[in-house]
């Protein structure tokens, strides 16, 4: 009997992958499916239409909670890239400094930390503090949990980035600047592109710790829709979610083109 | 007449770490590197060629000692700030520039002006025969093509020194070969001072104004390829370039500069006197392998037998057995009737010149 088979040969393979698949996507499939519903029973079939998602687009508390989602996401995607990539420089580049290993233990370990638990410590924070800048507050906190997401593509690209590179700028009469502008930024584009994007993405769904900070008209999207569940579900939260899901794929989809351009023009 | 001095190394001493876990890469380093030189710093690694280049690049600090470029201090000046481009092992090209972009990279960084460096970049990429690539990338380039880009991107701000850390060394045979004769002929052709640092002998020799040969962080000697060649300083030298035989002798005499010697097992030799040699020294002996003819057995010259034979088509390596605790390395060239008319086995006779045999001092 040979060492090594083919995998789609061994027994059962198939329809365990595909049961898996169905298990995975059919509830997501059947949400997309019933935002098309014509009808307002969540689960009683009665026709193809988009009067949900007219509804929805009309619906201003939507509107406003999704423009205060991609407010959140904007800012705070931004502001946790830079930190990210600042982190990382120093981590792959500023040679060796006291505390470097705790240092990096510590920016990951926020994705060790159960959500619920940085909701509460957040909570806390902001009662205590008296701190009070409605949306600033959600970007705060999305700032937070979304650090370690930039950060961790941004330092597997340095670290598998040639130093002599950086030499060669440097004997070529590059200043300590113009080596990052013209060499090491360059180089890491796909890396900060990949950690915003995630970061993006994770901000944008982010529930728990959003629910328990935002204060009135800071609600994003996912907030609200969980409040549309508590008057009762209609194919509108179908249409919304869909909406929502669309924009993630869109995002991940848009990553994917860019790097594997940038990858297939520097490889 | 004397030309001027391009660098000036003056004990320079490098250790990495502190303590007794440091290494000491460079033990009190001097040498002199005239303007407009081919100069090779030769050694097996880990003697410190690429740590002195280094230096001399800016990548690393001396711990002690003075580096003077033109008659300038540069010791404690920057990389970016030294008239001084280096052509990396691996290349080290940007991947996400273009050849030209590569090539412009340093004129740029100096602020020339955008028509000035538009020209430099095509000078160059025709000083290297590249310009047909200049819109690609380096990924889409061999590795000679590679090479080629970095001498043209090393050379576009016209430095004074440009150095080599075995550039050729991730290239093939063929095209290592004809690469030398290529960087000799820019060398003459830019005039810029080469310093290039490598663990091959053969390129040393071939390529060469003089040679540094360095081992375990010291200089050993520095000369002309057949200065090195012929009188090396040590046994150290003598057995990294080229193959050689050593027999430990003992000075019988000297009379007018000649000595005569007597090995362990009573052979004894003839040949010129080290300086500060005297009677009664223990010495060892030095000769090539090409430098001894072999004869059919006859009076003259050393009685030996073949023990083995090695082949390697354009000379043929004989180890014969003369009574020493070593057999002597000859080596035989290729002949027009095919061959070698020896065998193993056979009694051959050594005719060694009084001028092949050297003395090495210890």
């Amino acid at each position: 009997m040979p060492e090594f088979r083919n995998v789609g040969e061994v027994r059962g393979l198939r329809s365990a992958a595909f049961g898996f698949m169905v298990f995975l996507y059919l509830p997501i499939a059947i949400l997309i499916l019933y935002s098309f519903n014509s009808g307002s029973l969540v689960m009683v079939w009665s026709g193809f239409g988009l009067n949900w998602y007219a509804k929805a687009f009309a619906n201003a508390d939507i509107q406003r909670a999704a423009l205060n989602s991609l407010i959140v996401a904007t800012v705070a995607t931004a502001l946790a890239t830079v930190i990210a990539t600042l982190a990382a420089l120093v981590m792959t580049r500023g040679g060796p400094f006291r505390g470097r290993g705790a240092s990096l233990a510590m920016i990951s370990l926020p994705l060790m930390v159960p959500e619920i638990v940085t909701a509460v410590a957040m909570l806390i924070v902001f009662a205590g503090t008296g701190l009070s800048l409605g949306l600033g507050n959600v970007i705060i906190a999305h700032v937070t949990f979304c650090i370690p997401f930039a950060f961790m593509p941004i330092r597997a690209r340095l670290e598998g980035m040639d130093t002599t590179l950086e030499q060669a700028s440097a004997d070529l009469y590059g200043s300590d600047w113009a080596t990052f502008r013209y060499v090491t930024l360059p180089i890491l584009m796909p890396g900060i592109l990949a950690g915003a994007m995630l970061s993006f993405v994770i901000s944008l769904d982010d529930f728990i710790i959003t629910m328990m900070v935002a204060g009135a008209g800071s609600t994003t999207l996912p907030v609200y829709i969980y409040s549309m569940i508590r008057q009762g579900v209609t194919p509108e939260v179908n249409a919304v979610s869909s909406l929502l899901l669309l924009a993630s794929v869109l995002l991940v989809t848009l990553y994917w083109l860019v790097t594997r351009n940038r990858d297939a023009a520097t490889a | 007449m004397e030309r001027k001095t391009a660098i000036d190394v003056a004990g320079v001493v490098k250790r990495f770490g502190h303590g007794p876990a440091g290494v000491v890469a460079l033990k009190d380093v001097s040498l002199t590197i005239r303007d407009n030189e081919f100069f090779t710093l030769l050694g097996p690694s880990g003697c410190g060629k690429t740590t002195l280049l280094r230096i001399l690049a800016g990548f690393e600090a001396v711990s002690d000692g003075a580096v003077s470029l033109y008659g300038e201090n540069i010791a404690g000046l920057p990389a970016n700030r030294r008239s001084v481009n280096t052509v990396f092992q691996h290349y080290a090209l940007f991947p996400h520039m273009t050849v030209a972009e590569n090539v412009a990279y340093g004129p740029q960084r100096l602020r020339r002006p955008a028509k000035e460096i538009a020209e430099t970049v095509a000078r160059m990429l025709q000083l290297v025969k590249m310009e047909k690539f200049a819109e690609r990338r380096p990924a889409q380039l061999s590795g000679g093509q590679q090479q080629r880009v970095a001498l043209a991107r090393a050379l576009a701000p016209h430095p004074k020194v440009l150095l080599l850390d075995e550039p050729l060394s991730a290239l093939d045979l063929k095209l290592r070969q004809a690469m030398r004769a290529e960087l000799k002929q820019l060398q003459r052709a830019t005039g810029i001072t080469f310093v290039f640092v490598t663990h091959d002998q053969e390129e040393a020799l071939s390529m060469s104004d003089r040679i540094a040969v360095m081992s375990e962080g010291e200089v050993q000697q520095i000369g002309t390829p057949a200065e090195i060649y012929e009188y090396p300083a040590n046994r150290f030298v003598a057995s990294f370039i080229g193959d050689a035989n050593f027999i430990t002798a003992e000075i019988d005499g000297i009379i007018d500069g000649v000595a005569s010697c007597r090995s362990a097992r009573g052979l004894s030799f003839t040949l010129a006197a080290a300086p500060g040699g005297k009677p009664g020294d223990r010495v060892t002996l030095f000769l090539r392998p090409e430098k001894v003819r072999m004869e059919a057995p006859g009076d003259a010259g050393l009685a030996g037998r073949i023990q083995t034979m090695e082949y390697l088509g354009q000379s043929i390596f004989y180890q014969v057995d003369i009574g020493e605790d070593a057999p002597l390395i000859v080596a035989g060239r290729n002949r027009d009737d095919g061959g070698t008319p020896y065998k193993t086995g056979d009694r051959v006779s050594l005719i060694i010149g009084a001028d092949a045999l050297r003395m090495l001092a210890a």
